[in-house]
């Protein structure tokens, strides 16, 4: 059989990197939900730390497109499957970022010195933004669309979670008006949430480029 | 467009890779609870294309879009035979006015073969038969009446290898106007001489030895010669067999350039091994594979989304 070994092994490695970064953001938003449940500030303060990892990571990925796009010009499913790993590569690393983030608000929310009940119970949409991430992460690996475009009705009810989670720091925030910070904080968290759900989404229609050749977008 | 499930692209994304050392299993950890992500992908995930040989004739039904509004020449079911043997078979196409249309695929796959057939070249080998029915502005090419002479003027060609007559530079591009009679006086000679010359981006390099041996030019300036000499007679289509394989990447540029000239006024019909030059020059593609005429479509679609799984697999090298 002709094969191009050095254009195909490049390949072979970048998917490698590729699926590993994702694993280890997968990683961090599970220990960001750990984070919200359990408020323990050690996590926290791995999870900040180590968010160089995934940052140094993606620049390793970019380069690699940048080599394979400048030496073997990649066409057809190729050139698809690097565009996707240009465009994933970005939202993974958005991915641990907003993971830190909810760690970060998390702890801000631990330091402040004034207490107000928690306004809303975020486990139930961590696990959704966990499942959605992992079923995203699960298609790119296995090419597949069906479940792919099973993200997509996720992000709705992921949405309406963000949703229901202003409305009740609203009403605290008109009960608890002298808080404004923490409850601001509180609210964050969901929107943090919600954007990683709204990441894997992207990734999703991504792995649908990448099989079908098609430009789609979540409405 | 969607791309069905069922088609041989879609199916091929699906299939388990399964090719020796490079087939690459990898597991992943995913999440704190140790499950496994089990990759069947290899590199792009693109899975094993040896052809299967059952069911490779409906594999080998041409898709995509072979016919155009505006054809300047059509090929209907056309066959070409050695002797017993068939080299192409059944392959109808367009080619529209205005055009660059690359023919692309491995070596012996037909496509110089059915080039040659749109002009009569193929009338000069022997044992070479031709059936089916090609048009030229609506006119039987094959037909008894057809002059082939004024026919390779009106489709001129340019060869692989270059191939100069024994003449000063000056005549090998003169010939052609003279003996169609295309002019009537040696200033007007002169002016298409040096306008050919000129677009085959060859005169800076040869205007002040117009009388010296086209043959003692370098290959790639015979090259620049012979595709001079096609454009003097001001062809309706320029059929061009790997023209620019033996030209440097400033020559090829400039040929390039001169291609997307042409297509203004004429069609060009390009058959090429470099696909990137495909991609750059052309507006349709047509891919063949073993006498077959596989995929035709715009050039963007075939080279970022191509519909048959031998297109696909060629295009990226994964053919075998």
């Amino acid at each position: 059989m002709t094969t191009h070994f050095t254009f195909h092994h490049a390949l072979i490695k970048l998917n490698k990197m590729v699926l590993k970064m994702s694993a280890m953001a997968e990683d961090r938003v599970r220990k960001a939900a750990t984070i919200i449940k359990t408020r323990d500030l050690e996590l926290i303060q791995s999870l900040t730390n180590s968010d160089y990892e995934i940052d140094e990571m993606e620049m390793e990925v970019e380069e690699e497109c940048l080599k394979i796009l400048a030496l073997h010009q990649p066409v057809a499913s190729d050139l698809r499957f690097i565009i996707m790993v240009i465009k994933v590569n970005s939202e993974i690393e958005r991915i641990a970022d907003l993971a830190v983030n909810v760690a970060m608000r998390m702890q801000a929310i631990l330091k402040s010195p004034h207490r107000v009940p928690t306004p809303y119970d975020y486990s139930g949409m961590a696990e959704k933004v966990i499942t959605m991430l992992k079923m995203s992460i699960d298609a790119m690996t296995n090419r597949d669309v069906r479940l792919a475009r099973q993200v997509f009705v996720l992000d709705d009810e992921v949405d309406a979670m963000r949703l229901d989670a202003y409305l009740k720091v609203k009403d605290m925030i008109r009960k608890y008006p002298e808080h404004p910070g923490q409850l601001i904080n509180s609210y964050l968290i969901a929107r943090h949430l919600e954007r990683i759900g709204d990441r894997a989404t992207n990734i999703a229609e991504e792995v649908i480029y990448l099989v079908e050749g098609e430009i789609v977008r979540c409405q | 467009m969607m791309v069905p499930a069922c088609h041989p692209i879609a199916t091929t994304h699906f299939q388990t890779a399964n090719r020796g050392i490079s087939t690459m299993f990898m597991k992943l950890t995913s999440g704190p609870a140790g499950s496994t992500r089990q990759s069947t992908m290899e590199g792009t995930g693109f899975a094993d294309s040896r052809q299967q040989e059952a069911g490779a004739v409906a594999q080998r039904q041409t898709v995509g879009e072979s016919f155009v509004a505006d054809p300047r020449m059509t090929a209907r079911d056309v066959a070409v035979y050695y002797g017993d043997k068939c080299a192409i078979r059944s392959i109808s196409i367009d080619v529209g006015c205005n055009e660059v249309l690359a023919m692309i695929g491995p070596s012996g796959c037909g496509k110089s073969t059915f080039l040659r057939c749109l002009n009569r070249m193929n009338d000069t080998v022997p044992g070479c038969r031709v059936t089916g029915e090609i048009r030229l502005d609506g006119e039987d090419i094959y037909a008894p009446s057809v002059d082939v002479v004024p026919l390779r003027a009106r489709v001129g060609m340019v060869f692989q290898k270059p191939n100069p007559f024994p003449k000063s530079i000056f005549d090998n591009v003169a010939y052609g106007p003279k003996i169609h009679g295309l002019t009537r006086t040696k200033a007007e000679l002169e002016e298409i001489v040096e306008t050919s010359l000129s677009k085959a981006g060859l005169w800076e390099e040869v205007k002040d030895r117009l009388q010296e041996p086209g043959t003692g030019l370098s290959g790639g300036q015979q090259q620049r010669l012979c595709i001079a000499r096609a454009i003097a007679v001001s062809p309706e289509v320029i059929l061009m067999d790997e023209p620019c394989s033996a030209l440097d990447p400033i020559a090829t540029a400039r040929i390039e350039d001169l291609i997307a000239e042409l297509r203004l006024q004429y069609s060009i019909v390009i058959v090429t091994h470099a696909m990137q030059q495909a991609s750059r020059v052309s507006q349709r593609t047509a891919y063949f594979h073993l006498g077959d005429l596989i995929e035709v479509g715009p050039t963007e679609r075939v080279f970022t989304n191509p519909r048959h799984r031998l297109t696909e697999d060629y295009i990226t090298g994964r053919f075998g």
